[in-house]
């Protein structure tokens, strides 16, 4: 009688927080495991045009992105703008091998979906573009988008200039 | 015996679950999410021989675009500026003039393009023209088709054309399918 009235006096116990590491290590370790740390480091300056009428790229492992813009660092790379492949700043010349690698990566069957991002800064003139166009066309890319940012009403396109 | 077991001290795991809390908050804000939108383009293959000339195709039925290296606009021969060429695409796409386009609703001026099947928008800049520029142009044409298809399908199915079905979709891109031609730059001087 005795021991179960001094069990029932003692007071309630606590909830177990025990599992609770547990539960947030495996939140920890999904987001580990999907947050991809392949960003490139941007070795031009990057200021992306606005547009409204934009597609999103649904697949990102079968995208290849090209940076294009004046270098972070003109002592060392002059102050033209240039073409950025992969983390190294490229010439016209590597772009054929470097998107006909790209896609060999791909597996056969989606190669056609391949696709390829056209970052450009908005103060790039239009001669790399095409040159740039030119390339990816006598590489078979002929898939491609170019980078936007959403512009948050219409009007704001115009008002620029 | 079992008195000295239950008094063994627990390593306090209390502040574990801190230590994940802050790894856990460190990587969600330190992942981007982000994802890549553009405009999308299909570029025509690679040819050696140059561009046959577009004899077959009548020049009303070509909505010419060009950008000089200041970044001006000369449309169909006449200066423009950029909020009005949305306006001036749309009217000649679903110009419909010899009326083959049942679904268009267009002015039906014999001097623009024949139906939006024909009509073909083409886009010259020059090696100057600024990237910016580029992608403000690209965005009106292809602001104009979305606008067109639009109509369209609320016309039609009641609904939005980015809420369709495929089926319905295809439908809508039949009758306003998208021919914008990028041609090679000029260089006109910098």
């Amino acid at each position: 009688m005795s021991l179960i009235r001094k069990k029932k006096s003692k007071e309630t116990p606590p909830v177990s927080t025990a599992s609770l590491p547990d539960i947030v290590f495996m939140l920890l370790f999904f987001f580990m495991v999907t947050t991809t740390m392949r960003e490139v480091t941007l070795l031009v300056r990057l200021k992306k045009p606005k547009a409204t009428e934009m597609q999103k790229l649904d697949r990102k492992d079968l995208t290849t992105y090209i940076y294009m813009g004046s270098p972070k660092n003109p002592e060392l790379y002059g102050s033209e703008p240039r073409i950025q492949l992969d983390d190294q700043l490229g010439n016209i010349g590597d772009i054929q091998s470097f998107v006909i690698l790209k896609r060999e990566e791909i597996n056969e069957a989606e190669r056609p979906k391949f696709t390829v991002s056209i970052k450009a800064d908005i103060d790039v003139k239009m001669g790399l573009i095409s040159d740039l166009k030119q390339e990816l066309r006598k590489a078979q890319a002929l898939k491609i988008s170019y980078s936007t940012n959403p512009a948050a009403s219409p009007e704001e396109l115009f008002k620029t200039y | 015996m079992g008195r000295r077991k239950r008094s063994t001290p627990e390593i306090n795991a209390g502040s574990m679950a801190d230590i994940a809390f802050l790894l856990l908050i460190f990587f969600l804000v330190t992942t981007t999410m982000d994802v890549d939108k553009g405009l999308m383009v299909k570029l025509a293959p690679w040819t050696d021989e140059p561009p046959p000339e577009d004899n077959l195709k009548k020049e009303k039925n070509i909505f010419v675009v060009l950008i000089n290296s200041n970044d001006q606009l000369l449309v169909e021969d006449d200066y423009f500026s950029i909020d009005q060429l949305r306006l001036a695409a749309k009217d000649f796409i679903n110009n419909n003039g010899d009326g083959t386009c049942s679904e268009c609703n267009g002015l039906r001026n014999p001097a623009s393009s024949d139906n939006p099947q024909k009509a073909v928008i083409s886009l010259q800049n020059d090696r100057g023209t600024s990237y910016q520029m580029f992608v403000k142009v690209r965005n009106e044409i292809l602001g104009a088709y979305s606008e067109l298809r639009n109509d369209l399908s609320e016309r039609k199915y009641g609904r939005s054309f980015p809420t369709l079905n495929d089926e319905d979709r295809s439908v809508i891109v039949g009758v306003y399918p998208q021919f914008i031609s990028e041609a090679e730059p000029v260089s006109v001087g910098k």
